[in-house]
């Protein structure tokens, strides 16, 4: 395996990771260059970056998902590599082979297996060949053969886009009359949001939990990082994330890393990944959800409590180096929760506020970090999503984490915006939330329930 | 000079010690501010004041249509308005026929267009039964809160 350093990089994203990114390059002296939308210029990110290169207006259709526009500001600044960070470009076999062709390194896993994992479905087949179990279900392309798939499933099941992930695309179904004309429609939003209009159908879960492994691969060897227990969503997007996953024995912890680890090594997988696993409850079993080829938002959490910078590790993998770790080096100690703040009004079914920030306070000390693209001045915008600042707090056990979060979140002070800041408070009291290892039903019954939502 | 969290922690642990409740540092790059809150624990403020290095300033062509528009003259006609600030679609998607056009009639649960914002869509209503009169907004235009989209002849 030949080497590569790399001395300068260009960061295609926005917001708090694209800060993120700089931190670390910054750190190993790397020059890092941000290619940014006109809406975006004057973003944090744009001030910690050695240099900015403006590549569109501010929709992303016309700017950070123009794999063109991003090629031809890395050739421009005449980067070693690139950093496509979460969402965006950041699992795109196009820009992965664009630089592969401009001879700029991609920092994420290679156009193959980008495609191996991005494809819901040939994930899951890859998945069933490497002997791990996967959530019963299957392809169709016809009303029959979704029929024909229920006695496998089961009913409720889940109807879910071939191209989609990050938790977009799927939808429930309770019933045969409702399969064919969800499946229609299913079909239709998939093509138009990523351009593939296969669906395929899925055993629903009642209680499940979703619980991931971080795993890290070179292209020969992989090891993992650790769980995190992500059952906390909202229609798919997770709002709390913690790590190691609590509650689970002891036995299924180690089968579900090893077969995250089986995986990666079965992919020959370069560079940091994440095998999503469900975790059947009431059958104390687990499945196999889906793989995702990129950095995550939730990494700090695995960062908390295994010692290591992911970036640096992506970029040391992109570089083409060896595994600095064998599985016995990595040490996992404490526990770290993770809170998505939002530029949301949960009073108002979630409403997004974009806005300006007149005034941020934080947090800080001890077990205490903050990945955040706000400060004063800091514009939260309609063109981009809604996460505003992540809250990450370690403690020596799951008890001190926890109630360090509660303090952390009351010190929080953000002016301007209207954020989900009031929800966590209220969440993280819960008592049911404090035993842990609640499953993803669990944040509905919340709501439902919520003193301060039920006041208004 | 650059603050990591690091640097804030260090410091944090010097004036943990002291009597002080507020530090405040500013330099032509940054401000960082520090504060004690009742329970003993610290807050944190840092601003970079730094000036992005931007290569290439974007053309006039590719500015965005946000420029503040006058508000339409209603002549006596009911104002459908955006529920909120984002993008106005007239379709549900790309290529596909526009919810409405002048001249339909709409009821007070017509679907007459879509808001995106933040990347969630939000359907907006007529509120009113009766005739559009007038398209306000074009579409893919991005409109301010409360702007009007088109406007409607009252009547069933």
């Amino acid at each position: 395996m030949s080497v590569s350093v790399i001395r300068r990089v260009l960061i295609a994203n926005r917001g708090e990771i694209a800060v993120r990114v700089i931190r670390t390059c910054e750190r190993l002296g790397i020059e890092t260059v941000l290619c940014a939308s006109e809406a975006d210029l004057d973003s944090l990110a744009a001030r910690l970056a050695t240099r900015v290169i403006c590549i569109g207006p501010p929709r992303s259709t016309e700017s950070y998902l123009k794999v063109d526009a991003v090629m031809a500001a890395a050739v421009t600044a005449k980067v070693d590599a690139l950093h496509p960070g979460y969402g965006f470009l950041s699992e795109n076999q196009a820009l992965a082979k664009a630089c592969d062709k401009a001879g700029i390194i991609f920092i994420g896993p290679t156009a193959k297996q980008l495609d191996a994992v991005g494809d819901k479905l040939k994930a899951r087949h890859h998945a069933l060949t490497a002997g791990l179990p996967v959530v019963p279900g299957g392809e169709m392309s016809t009303p029959q053969e979704a029929e024909a798939l229920t006695k496998k499933t089961g009913w409720p099941l889940l109807v879910k886009a071939v191209g989609g992930g990050g938790g977009r695309g799927i939808k429930l179904v309770h019933k045969m009359d409702d399969l064919a004309p969800t499946v229609e429609i299913a079909m239709a939003e998939a093509q138009a949001a990523f351009g593939d209009p296969r669906i395929y159908l899925e055993r629903f879960v009642g209680a499940g939990r979703h619980v991931e492994v971080q795993v890290l691969g070179d292209g020969k060897d992989a090891i993992h990082l650790g769980t995190r227990d992500c059952s906390i969503q909202r229609r798919y997007q997770k709002l709390v994330e913690e790590a190691p996953a609590p509650n689970l024995s002891d036995k299924l912890r180690e089968e579900m890393q090893k077969a995250a680890v089986d995986f990666t090594k079965y992919l020959e997988y370069r560079g940091l990944g994440t095998v999503e696993l469900l975790v059947d409850c009431e059958r104390d079993t687990f499945y196999f959800l889906e793989m995702n080829a990129r950095i995550q938002v939730e990494h700090p959490v695995t960062e908390a409590i295994c010692g290591l910078d992911l970036v640096e590790e992506q970029i040391r993998a992109a570089e083409g180096r060896p595994l600095a770790y064998r599985q016995e080096d990595i040490v996992l100690t404490g526990h770290a929760f993770e809170c998505r703040i939002n530029a949301e009004d949960w009073t108002r079914d979630f409403q997004p506020s974009p806005g300006t920030v007149t005034s941020v306070f934080f947090p800080a000390g001890k077990g205490i970090r903050v990945d955040t693209y706000l400060q004063n001045g800091a514009k939260v915008l309609p063109f981009y999503d809604s996460l505003a600042a992540k809250l990450i707090v370690f403690g020596k056990d799951r008890d001190e984490a926890l109630e360090k979060m509660q303090g952390a979140l009351a010190r929080c002070d953000i002016q301007g915006l209207t954020t989900n800041l009031p929800m966590h408070i209220e969440l993280m009291a819960q008592p049911e939330f404090a035993k842990g290892g609640v499953h993803t039903g669990y944040f509905q019954w919340f709501l439902e329930h919520a003193s301060s939502i039920k006041e208004n | 000079m650059k603050f990591t969290d690091e640097d804030v922690v260090e410091l944090l642990q010097i004036l943990d010690t002291s009597q002080y409740e507020e530090l405040h540092i500013e330099t032509d790059k940054m401000k960082l501010s520090l504060r004690r809150s009742g329970d003993g624990e610290w807050a944190q403020s840092i601003q970079s004041l730094q000036t992005p290095n931007i290569d290439n300033l974007p053309a006039n062509e590719t500015a965005p249509k946000t420029a503040p528009r006058e508000e339409v003259d209603t002549g006596g006609m009911t104002a459908v308005r955006t529920p909120l600030l984002g993008t106005f679609y007239r379709a549900s998607s790309p290529g596909s026929d526009p919810f409405v056009k002048v001249g339909d009639m709409v009821r007070e649960d017509t679907v007459i267009g879509i808001v995106e914002t933040m990347k969630l869509m939000n359907s907006v209503y007529a509120g009113a039964a009766g005739k559009i009169t007038k398209i306000c907004c074009e579409d893919a235009e991005f409109v301010e809160q409360d702007s009007i989209l088109m406007l409607l002849e009252d009547g069933a």
